[in-house]
């Protein structure tokens, strides 16, 4: 009997879900996540639901797993020392960047000088030299080379970067050198920008790699601890790991490209929101993922996440493919505050973190945040569900008064300010993937999780006009949900600057199938046939400095080659930009990517009911909305049935989620559990 | 006077806003701001705007003030001296400095304005200039260094009618692109500037629809109100009655004079604060004027001010009230029409400097040092192997000065959002190779807080071309203060295929080069913050192991260090005694040795020879 697991390795929790493939059936377990070594929460967790599920661990057979670990890694500057080799004359590329101080006119008096990802003390330069068509203008002169590893050797590196420049043209130098590593340092793992990035821009290219060796020891451990623990347990099953683009990958590719799973987390959990806003019937969605310090948003159209080809964490930012993530500073701890200067009400970036939390939380905090703006208005109940967590509701009004004091209003406008303001900065986020990628929000469905999404989602609907808002039942899980229905995806791609009419339909046509052909070798080692093959070509007008991809049927290639290509970048261009150019067109890079095969899983069912909701009604309680005091239904999620409906105001709460329906909004509960909320004369 | 048509023509009452709506339109604003710039650089050609980002938006509301940017209001000028009509569908274009006030200071710049009307009337302006790599005239880039009138700059475009009532004048295009060497690129950076346009023009019309008119042209007040505020308070507190001055100077001309000087006078007068640049230099006889448009320069100095205080705050124009900038009129900062201005960069660059020190002065805690020098050109042109003509025209950048928040950062950018061009990208696209690019160590001047380094580039030619430079500060150096050294001057090296050597003057137009010639790009570094012999020196020791600092270099740091440059605390400690009882209590600025010093040692430690004082006519050709 198959069975397959999802698991999502979270700060706080390691959720995890398994299916069984024949009946459909799932079940759920949550463990405490163990930072230090995240198997070991990992490894109980495959115990816990394995009892729960009367199963044997061997009986498992397929592991999907996404994970922080790279993540933290970086977001913790608590990655490997990395040694970077870089071309004669290019030792300070990522010392200068690209000379770009943010922050506007004077931002340079205010903005920290960065350190770079590899130190310059680990960096050495290597005579050679190839041009940018690839030829060899200076030998690679391998005794340098040797001389200048020998001297790294004793500075304690753990990992080793080769990025010459132009060697997107031409590895050979690249190559070359690696085996050299191998020879002089043969213990350390090397990473070639050549085979990370072979793409054109040696700053990025080689930031790329850096950060590929930084995360490289860290992933390395930890998949192949997790991997020898579950053999250890007799459980034989196929081990994957979920990418940033949301496809998953083998432990082999994630051991040696561990950039490519820098949002490994974020992406579970846009692949889980998908995966639930499908059951519920709908496929293009934006995604808003709000937590303590900050909020991810997302777009997904027609079933298909956005992906970018850059992925940013924290302050670092590569070119790596993923999920379209744009991240915001804006979540429950942020902290607001009033410049006395301008008397302007600011929300965060700034975060009281966990440590000491909201005003609210009783433990030592005094910033006014915005969960305490939540408390003040009467969306967090101060006592829920048994009385399982209180709030300190006077200690919220406290901070809080802060800001009202200090802007000169009342209490509770200075609440609905900050949550106003907050609100506002995640609209903004959201406006990004969506209206400025010529995007209508109209058009798209909101799918809100995250420990403070539920409470912010229907003010969101309402400024993108975003309908139905949809908040899925125990917003934890979404992830493993996320992990557990993603396909096994590989890609292969080439750099290839041509004019269109510097090259021919014949010659794209075999280089694509070429790439195809290249990509499925590595589905095929992971014991599985490539179902779906997509292609996909980098286009822009000779002389622009960026490009948009462009999806491309292979039989429509077939039939129209360049020439269909060319009108459907010149759509894009227009819907993006507003106007096409009468110039010539430029492919910049081809890509091929092959996925597996799909999965069926059959989501949960909860009780049918009727439009009363009145069953889980637990009570009201006051709360302050749209400028007045209202008295809101509180309700028990656990409680309510498909079909329900709740008309607003309303609060329905469960035990890691609270969910507020704004007055003239009803929620109807789907069949899934899931609360879709809705404008009441729609 | 232009005539404003307005279908609808409606009266918009002033309405109350609660404060935090307020706030919500000034973030909706600054999205429409960074959008524009996002548009722009996704579909721009040249690399000077798509890469390098030489480029300036801002929205302003229906009278023409700026509410979001960075370079002060034009649009009022352009009002008042326009002629013809404004109407919904207009699209407005110029590049002549003496038709918009100096809203642009240089032919080169060209500035798109567009009126945004919704149902009828008007509701605001969008606009944004950015910089053509060629505008024709008699040197390629378009900035001769020897031109004496405007008239040798090249195309110069009156305010006109690019767009009217929707409809493309393809014509008059057609004549300007006829005058520049790049059309292609002109005319596809222009569409993109249009294009940035109308997005801004377009989130305007939905905060209307979403707000409500009046709501949001209340809140545009509200804003201009606020920054009126904040800036009356911080010139009352850090502003003083009495005069303060400051002078620095660009170097040369590039026809063998120099330096100019550029001196400006700071004091208060009640609650307004006068910034006079009596003192400062007549205009040059060549192309370094820069016409310093008045409410630019009010922009600038609002932005240094409130940087510190509220980073988040959007610059508008409603403190300009309370300042009073006078600027001599035949000066270099105000030339009479129709002076050469091509080559203003470097006075753009260089009263950043004196705005610097002169706001500092009353608070040395709060000063920077110098090395917002002028963003340094390279022009290099020809016909290739296959007759094609090529061009590319870059901006460099060179050391961050020392601040008090920290060491300035090696080879950036004190322009916004500026960025240089990927190395990768120059060989692919022109016919050269980058043998070197990397920061020259110890040209970031010593400090507690070190400058930042410049920048060595090393252009190796493919082809047989011409080359232009444009660079200043070879000759006075990037000060350091509050006992911080100056920064390193910059440089430019041409070596023959030959191997011989020649020292390029750090402005030069129509300089010859070979096959295998490699020209040796050496920017300034950023002047030193606070007491050297204070740095910690495990810290120099780590910047020698880098290759920042040299181990000769580290002594300047009062740092002496063993063969593994391990920290010799005994030596250490004996060498700051002496160098301190040396130099005694520092002063505040440091500009390195006088004018006169350095002309008579200028030609031994420049290879070039010492520019002669300037010697002024009475106007332009």
């Amino acid at each position: 009997m198959p069975y397959r697991l999802g698991v999502d390795v979270g700060g706080t929790f390691t959720d995890l879900l398994l299916i069984d493939e024949d009946s459909g059936a799932t079940h759920r377990a949550k463990t405490p996540s163990t930072p230090d070594d995240p198997s070991r929460g990992v490894l109980s967790g495959i115990q816990k639901i394995c009892e729960a599920a009367r199963i044997e661990p061997s009986e498992l057979a397929h592991v999907l797993h996404g994970t922080t670990v790279a993540t933290n890694a970086v977001l913790e500057g608590k990655g490997a020392r990395v040694g970077l080799l870089v071309t004669e004359g290019y030792g300070q590329v990522l010392q200068v960047a690209r000379s770009f101080v943010p922050g506007g006119l004077a931002g340079w008096i205010i903005w920290p000088k960065p350190e770079p990802l590899a130190a310059l003390e680990h960096t050495i330069e290597v005579p050679e030299r190839v041009d940018a068509r690839g030829d060899v203008l200076r030998a690679l002169d391998e005794d340098a080379l040797r001389e200048g590893l020998r001297e790294l050797k004793g500075r304690g590196v753990e990992a080793l970067t080769v990025s010459f420049v132009n060697s997107f043209a031409n590895a050979a130098h690249e190559r070359r050198a690696a085996e050299i590593c191998a020879e002089e340092l043969p213990d350390l793992p090397v990473s070639l920008s050549s085979r990370v990035l072979p793409e054109i821009r040696e700053y990025e290219r080689t930031l790329t790699t850096v950060a590929n060796s930084y995360v490289r020891p860290t992933v390395s451990r930890y998949v192949t601890n997790l991997e020898g623990e579950l053999r250890a347990r007799s459980i034989d099953a196929r081990f994957n790991i979920l990418r940033s683009d949301g496809g998953l990958m083998g432990t082999e590719v994630a051991r040696d490209h561990p950039v490519t799973m820098l949002m490994s987390g974020p992406a579970g959990g846009v692949s889980g929101a998908l995966w639930i806003a499908q059951q519920a019937g709908y496929d293009n969605l934006l995604t808003l993922d709000m937590g303590g310090t900050s909020t991810d948003v997302a777009l997904v159209e027609r079933g298909q996440p956005k992906v970018g080809r850059e992925t940013t964490v924290g302050d670092l930012t590569v070119r790596a493919s993923s999920v379209d993530v744009r991240t915001v500073g804006a979540g429950g701890g942020s902290i607001a505050h009033v410049p006395e200067l301008t008397q302007a009400l600011r929300v965060g970036p700034q975060s009281a973190g966990a440590e000491p939390g909201p005003a609210a939380y009783g433990q030592g905090g005094e910033a006014p945040t915005v969960t305490d703006a939540n408390v003040v208005l009467g969306y967090l109940p101060p006592s829920l569900l048994g009385g399982e967590m209180t709030l300190d509701t006077e200690a919220a009004k406290a901070a809080v008064s802060q800001i009202a004091d200090a802007m000169g209003l009342d209490l509770m406008h200075a609440a609905a300010g900050i949550t106003d303001i907050v609100n506002e900065n995640m609209f903004g986020a959201l406006r990004l993937v969506s209206v400025q990628q010529g995007h209508d929000p109209r058009e798209f469905a909101l799918v809100a999780f995250g420990g403070a999404g539920p409470l912010h989602a229907n003010a969101l609907g309402q400024l993108m006009g975003s309908w139905p808002v949809i908040i899925p039942p125990s917003p934890g899980v979404l992830s493993a949900y996320g992990d557990a229905t993603t396909v096994l995806r590989n890609e292969a791609a080439r750099t290839f600057i041509r004019r269109f009419g510097e090259t021919s339909d014949e010659v794209v046509h075999a280089a694509l199938v070429e790439l195809a052909d290249e990509a499925s070798q590595a589905l095929a080692a992971e014991r599985e046939q490539p179902e779906h093959i997509r292609y996909q070509v980098d286009v822009r007008y000779h002389g622009q400095g960026f490009e948009l991809p462009v999806d491309v049927a292979l039989a429509q290639f077939e039939d129209h080659g360049l020439d269909a290509i060319r009108q459907t970048f010149d759509d894009e261009h227009t819907r993006l930009f507003t106007f096409a150019l009468d110039a010539e067109h430029e492919l910049v890079n081809l890509r091929a990517i092959v996925e597996g095969r799909q999965t069926s899983v059959h989501p949960e069912h909860i009780p049918q009911g009727r439009e009363d909701p009145s069953g889980a009604r637990i009570g009201t309680t006051p709360i302050w909305v749209e400028g007045g005091e209202r008295e809101a239904a509180l309700y028990d999620r656990a409680g309510l049935q498909a079909r329900n409906r709740i008309a607003g105001p309303a609060i329905v709460t469960e035990m890691d989620s609270t969910t507020l329906i704004l007055p003239d909004c009803v929620g109807e509960i789907d069949i899934h559990g899931n609360i879709l909320i809705r404008p009441a004369q729609a | 006077m232009a005539q404003i048509i307005e279908p609808n023509p409606r009266e918009f009452a002033t309405v109350e806003v609660d404060p935090v709506t307020i706030d919500i339109i000034e973030n909706a604003l600054r999205n429409a701001r960074y959008e524009m710039d996002a548009v722009l650089f996704r579909t721009a050609m040249s690399p000077g705007i798509r890469e390098q980002h030489d480029e300036f938006p801002i929205i302003a509301d229906r009278k023409g003030r700026m509410v979001v940017g960075q370079f002060g209001s034009f649009i009022r000028g352009f009002l008042d001296t326009y002629k013809d009509t404004v109407e919904e569908g207009d699209v407005f274009l110029t590049s002549d400095p003496y038709s918009c006030d100096a809203a642009i200071s240089h032919a080169n710049d060209w500035l798109v304005l567009v009126p945004v009307f919704l149902d009828g009337a008007l509701v605001g302006w969008a606009a944004m200039f950015g910089h053509m790599t060629d505008v024709g005239g008699k040197v390629p880039g378009s900035l001769p260094t020897d031109a004496t009138s405007i008239y040798e700059e090249g195309v110069v475009v009156p305010p006109f009618k690019l767009y009217r009532r929707g409809e493309l004048n393809d014509e008059g295009l057609r004549l300007i692109l006829r005058q520049v060497r790049m059309k292609e690129w002109n005319r596809s950076d222009l569409n993109a500037i249009v294009a940035a346009c109308r997005t801004a023009a377009r989130r305007v019309t939905e905060l209307c629809r979403r707000f409500g008119t009046e709501t949001y042209l209340s809140t545009l007040d509200a804003l201009l109100e606020r920054n009126r505020r904040a800036m009356a308070q911080l010139i009352k507190t850090t502003v003083s009655e009495e005069k303060l001055t400051f002078t620095d100077y660009i170097c040369d001309d590039g026809r063998g004079h120099g330096p100019y000087k550029i001196h400006c006078t700071m004091w208060r007068e009640g609650e307004k604060v006068v910034l006079d640049f009596e003192g400062t230099d007549p205009q040059a006889e060549g192309s370094i004027n820069f016409y310093l448009n008045e409410n630019m320069f009010k922009m600038f100095f609002g932005i240094y001010m409130i940087m510190v205080f509220d980073p988040q705050i959007l610059w508008n124009d409603g403190f300009y009230p309370l300042i009073d900038v006078r600027i001599p009129e035949g000066s270099l900062l105000k030339p009479r029409y129709p002076a050469a201005l091509s080559c203003r960069t470097h006075g753009l660059g260089r009263i950043f400097d004196v705005l610097g020190g002169l706001l500092g002065q009353r608070q040395p805690e709060f000063l920077n040092a110098a090395g917002f020098s002028s963003s340094p050109h390279l022009m290099y042109s020809g016909y290739d192997a296959n007759g094609e003509w090529y061009q590319l025209y870059q901006i460099g950048f060179g050391g961050i000065p020392g601040r008090p928040f920290g060491d300035g950062p090696d080879g950036h950018s004190l322009w916004p959002s500026f960025t240089n061009v990927p190395n990768e990208f120059l060989e692919a696209y022109f016919p050269l190779v980058i043998d070197k690019y990397e920061t020259v160590p110890d040209s970031g001047g010593p400090g507690l807080h070190r400058g930042g380094n410049g920048i060595e580039i090393a252009y190796r030619f493919l082809e047989p071309g011409e080359i232009s430079i444009h660079d200043d500060r070879w000759f006075t150096y990037p000060w350091g203060v509050n006992g911080g050294l100056p920064g390193g001057r910059s440089r430019k090296v041409l070596v023959r295929a030959d191997g011989t050597t020649e020292v390029l003057p750090s402005k030069c137009d129509h300089v010859r080069v070979e096959p295998d010639d490699v020209l040796h790009y050496i920017t300034w570094g950023g002047g030193g913050w606070g007491d050297p012999y204070e740095r910690d020196p495990e810290l120099v020791a780590k910047e020698v192991d880098r290759g920042l600092v040299t181990r000769e270099g580290g002594r300047r740091y009062g740092v002496v260090l063993d063969d593994d440059l391990g920290v010799d605390v005994g030596a250490t400690e004996k060498l700051r005694a002496q160098l301190r009882e040396q130099r005694g209590e520092p002063a505040v600025f440091d500009f390195g040795p006088p004018i006169e010093e350095l002309r008579a040692r200028c030609l031994e430690e420049t290879g070039l020879p010492a520019p002669e004082p300037p010697v002024f006519s009475r106007g332009g050709a």
